[in-house]
Order: structure tokens, then sequence, then C-alpha cells
């Protein structure tokens, strides 16, 4: 056990940004210790073990995925800053996905990590949209997206200035949003930009075993670099002495001092730690949350005919409503996983069949419920979700085929999200307004993760290190 | 330390930092931003880097030293061998 009680930066919460930017600061010397509530790191990306099974948490795949040698984008800004080989993440790329809408996925665009593949996808379904497409993607890669102080502008009005068909529209925000939006309907036109060139521009993959690579590969490079971790520990309170943190009050009732505080647990989140009143409501907390439902198969989904496609982002409805439902569940739209079809190389495959689906939840439909309530009613969402995400994948050999291949199921709601994250509202995706420049009340507390605002598991860690070079080790830094 | 010498030591710390880019042909009378893809929280790096392994400051007001292999060796190399001396 430490007996230090002070440091140069304490970080709260050992997810992927708080462990980058635990890496960048131990790197350069300083001090650093992350304190974990959780006895499990990773925090949203993390993962879990039933019956000696592990299930990832959040990850469907890993975004921004580009090719060696594809120079100035955010895996390799990611790479360098914290000296990771991208052989370490032994990355395998996506198959194939595609946004399916109308009742039985009608209009479908297919999209590949080449994004030629998705660009005559429109050309084919919407040739009256395709100059308009071609001009919005030409603003998108000129636009700077990783700028600390660009002003807020819609999305919906920069895109329909160039995308006139508003089923091509929501087609296109429909996947960019079920990745990273905090804010429903629309959202500010930067984090649109990070999210489509994630997902479109650069494209989807992921390790053999899943995020639990990325996670032991961030966890040994911080610990090589001196830094210090204490998990089942988290900070209780922060003590505000003059506009500044004076100290930190763990759990187990012990206070340590540090001269910086990086927090990745949320705005409103933070604030509470600091001794404001609780906001349990938008904008401060955000409306939107999730459940996924979790289907381990005894075969691979190709002997199911599901074999050929990576992530599919389905909607039935006319338009796309990305926005709280009043029901516990809107399973008129979602986000299907299918783990098993990316290309793991001659040979690999993983050793069972995986199907996940993602629909949009209503926190407090769930939050409440008595134990017998609750798990009646996971049944019987599971059932809803699975039925609704089956009608966008290829008919099943015969009816039953789905439940004789079933060996478990698990389901999370946004009772789990808030139990294991400690997000306020099941949000995912955090507080509807963002932080760029990290900022808080206390001049030497500052935000880093979802609530900064830079989206997806490669956008956490960037935000971990961007606001760890701008607060603590670029000259000039406040203390 | 020559200033030979001192174009090695910087080339070492940016092989570390930017794995990925080829430095076989490093121009030394060329900006390093002009052939190589790095950006200014690359040329952070270079300054920690500088400081953790040599012990050299670079104080912010300098960092435009650094911006080619040859003004990198006329503003280093006597930091180093300064720093040797004391030794």
């Amino acid at each position: 056990m430490n007996t230090r009680s002070h440091y140069d930066v304490a970080i709260i919460g050992a997810g992927m940004s708080g462990l980058a930017a635990g890496i960048r600061l131990a790197h350069f010397g300083k001090k650093v210790c992350i304190f974990e509530r959780h006895n499990a790191i990773g925090g949203l990306n993390g993962f879990y073990s039933i019956d000696g099974r592990k299930f990832d948490v959040g990850l469907h795949a890993m975004t921004n995925f580009v090719k060696p040698g594809v120079k100035g984008t955010p895996l390799g800004k990611l790479l360098r800053q914290l000296r990771i080989d991208r052989e370490e993440f032994a990355l395998c790329e996506q198959k194939q996905s595609r946004i399916a809408f109308g009742p039985q996925g009608e209009t479908s665009l297919r999209f590949t990590n080449d994004f030629a593949v998705l660009e005559s996808e429109v050309a084919a379904r919407f040739p009256a949209q395709i100059d308009g497409f071609r001009r919005l993607v030409a603003v998108i890669k000129g636009y700077d997206d990783v700028s600390l102080d660009a002003q807020p502008v819609s999305a919906r009005k920069v895109v329909r200035e160039h995308i006139a068909d508003p089923l091509l529209e929501d087609m296109l925000f429909c996947p960019v949003m079920y990745y990273g939006s905090a804010t429903e309907h629309d959202m500010e036109f930067g984090q649109f930009v990070i999210m489509f060139k994630a997902l479109f521009l650069e494209g989807f993959a992921r390790p053999f075993e899943g995020v639990r690579v990325i996670l032991r590969v961030l966890s040994e490079k911080y610990r090589s670099a001196g830094g210090e971790r204490r998990m089942k520990c988290g900070v209780k309170s922060i003590i505000a002495r003059e506009g500044r943190a004076s100290a930190l009050v763990l759990d187990n009732g012990e206070e340590i001092t540090a001269d910086h505080v990086l927090s990745s647990i949320g705005a409103p989140e933070t604030d509470v730690l600091c001794g404001a009143a609780p906001q349990v409501t938008a904008p401060a907390v955000g409306r939107l949350s999730f459940v996924e439902t979790i289907t381990v198969l005894d075969r691979q989904p190709t002997a199911l005919g599901w074999g050929s496609d990576t992530i599919i982002f389905f909607n039935d409805s006319a338009r796309f409503h990305y926005e709280q439902p009043v029901a516990p569940v809107d399973p008129r739209s979602g986000v299907i996983c299918l783990p098993n079809n990316f290309d793991f190389g001659p040979g690999q495959q993983l050793p069972e069949g995986l199907f996940r689906c993602t629909c949009l939840a209503n926190y407090d439909r769930w939050a409440h419920l008595p134990e017998a309530e609750y798990l009646a009613a996971k049944k019987q969402w599971y059932a809803t979700v699975q039925t609704s995400a089956a009608r966008f994948l290829p008919a099943l050999p015969s009816p039953g085929a789905l439940t004789a291949a079933t060996i478990t199921t698990d389901m999370f709601t946004p009772r789990t999200i808030t139990h294991f994250t400690g997000h306020f509202g099941g949000a995912i995706y955090g507080s509807t307004q963002k932080h760029r420049q990290g900022r808080t009340a206390l001049s030497n507390v500052y935000l880093c993760g979802t609530d900064q605002g830079f989206l997806g598991i490669i956008g956490a860690m960037l935000s971990g290190i961007s606001m760890a070079n701008f607060h603590i080790l670029q000259p000039g830094a406040r203390g | 330390m020559t200033k030979d010498e001192c174009k090695k030591v910087v080339l070492d710390i940016i092989a570390d930092i930017a794995p990925d880019e080829d430095l076989s042909n490093v121009k030394p009378d060329v900006r390093l931003r002009d052939q190589l893809q790095l950006d200014s929280m690359d040329f952070l790096d270079i300054v920690m880097e500088l400081r953790k392994r040599h012990g050299i400051e670079v104080p912010e007001k300098d960092y435009i030293q650094l911006a080619s292999l040859d003004s990198c060796a006329e503003y280093l190399t006597p930091k180093f061998n300064d720093l040797a001396a004391k030794r």
C-alpha cells in the first residue's frame, strides 16, 4: 500500500481518458495517481466476466481505424503521444457495415473502411444528392475538429445546406449519433465532424480479444512509466479553498493532496464532488441512455446466414428519432454488432458467436424498478429488441434457429451504466454541455473524457492526452 | 559534442516520438515541419524529451530555434557542451 499523500496530478477514473492522461504525465516525470472506484479499469469501455465468459461493455468496434502509413489522423496522433506501436493493438478490420432504413431495411447503404464504397452507395441510391454529399464531405475534411475554442453550430443546419433528401440526412445522422451524440435530435457540427471522420472516412477495427487488449496496453504503459493506480478507491469529495482544490477525500476517508486534478467522471458529477448541489436533469445531465442485449451463440453467425455484416445501424420509421423514449426502450432504431465478422485473418475466429443489439432507453423507467420487476422488464425488452433487430438481418434458416443456437444471454440497462460508471442518468455520452477546454469552477481541476467532448474510444484517449498537455505539460500551463 | 552528434540526438528523439516517419532522408536545412508530419504536440514532445533524457531546457520563446536540424544543432550544441562542462 502506498503511503505517499501528495501527487503532482490526481486523476479520477481509470477509463480510456484517465489512463491516457496518466501515461503522458507519468512519462514526463509527474507523480501521478489514478483513483478508480471499481476493481476493474476501462470505465465505459471495460469488460466483465460471467461464468468465465468475458464480455466487452461498450466496444462494438474501435472507430478511427486507418491503415499503417496514413498520416495526420487521430489514431496516429494517439499512438505517437502514448508511444504505442500499432502492432501492440493488433487491429483487425471490419468486413462491411450497413445503414438500413425502412420497415424491413429496404433502403440500405453499405460502407467499409474504404470510403469509396459509401460514396458509390450514396450515388446509386440517392443520385440527386451525390453532388451535395461530396460537397458536405469536402466541408467535413476541411473542418478543424480538434480546436479547443470552436463556436457551436447545428450539424442538421450544415448538413441540410448540402443534402435535400431527409432520408439520406437521417441515414447519415443515425450512425454518427448512436456512436457519440449526447444531445437529442441534433448535434454540434464539430462533434458531427469528429464522428463522421471516425466512422466513415476512417473506419472500424478491433483487436481479436476485444477491448481488453487496448486496456492491457494502456495499463502496462502507465505502470512502466511509473504511474500509480489505486483500485476500489474512489474520490468521495474535493475540498475547495479559494477557488482551488486543496485536498481530495477518498471513499475510505483518507485525504490526499495534488497540484492538479483531472476528472474523467463527467461535468455535473465533478461539480457534485466539489460540493455543488446535484443537477439531475438536462441540460447538465444528458437524456440519452441505452440498453444492450448480448446473445452468445454456439456457432459462428455465418452459420445462421449472418456472416457478412459487422455493424448494422437500423431504423424502421419514416424519420429517425434520436431522443429519450417515453417507454423504457425504443426498439424502432438501434445498432446491431456481430463481433465475429471482423477479418481476424486465416483460421482465426472467436470461440463463440456473439450477437449484440443496442437501442435507446429511458433511464427513469429503469432506475427505480423493484428487483423482480426489473428482471421481468429485462426479459421482456430483450425479446422485443431481438425481434426488432432481426428484421434487418438476412432471414434465418428456420424460425427457431436463433433460439436453438443460443447458449446464454445478458443485457445491460441504463441502471447498469450508472452503477458501474457513476454517470448520472445512465448517460453514456454524458452531459449535453461539453467543455472543450476542460475547465471547471476550480482553477486546478480539469475535465477529461466524455464531457470534454472528444468522442469515441480514440476520442476519449485523445481527450486525456490533450487535457494533460494543455493544462499541465505545456509551457505556460497554469498551476 | 559536435553539431553532427547533436543532430543525431534530435533524430533519435523524433524516431521515438514518430516511429511511422521515414527519417533516412531528412534534409538538415529544411524545416522539419515541411518534410515530416509533425504538429505542435510533437514539438512539445521533442522539447520534453530533451529535458527528460538530456536535462536540456528549451524555453518557449526559443521553440523557433528547433525548426530544422541545422537550427537545432546551432542552438542545442552549446547547451549540451555547457552542461557537459558543468558535470
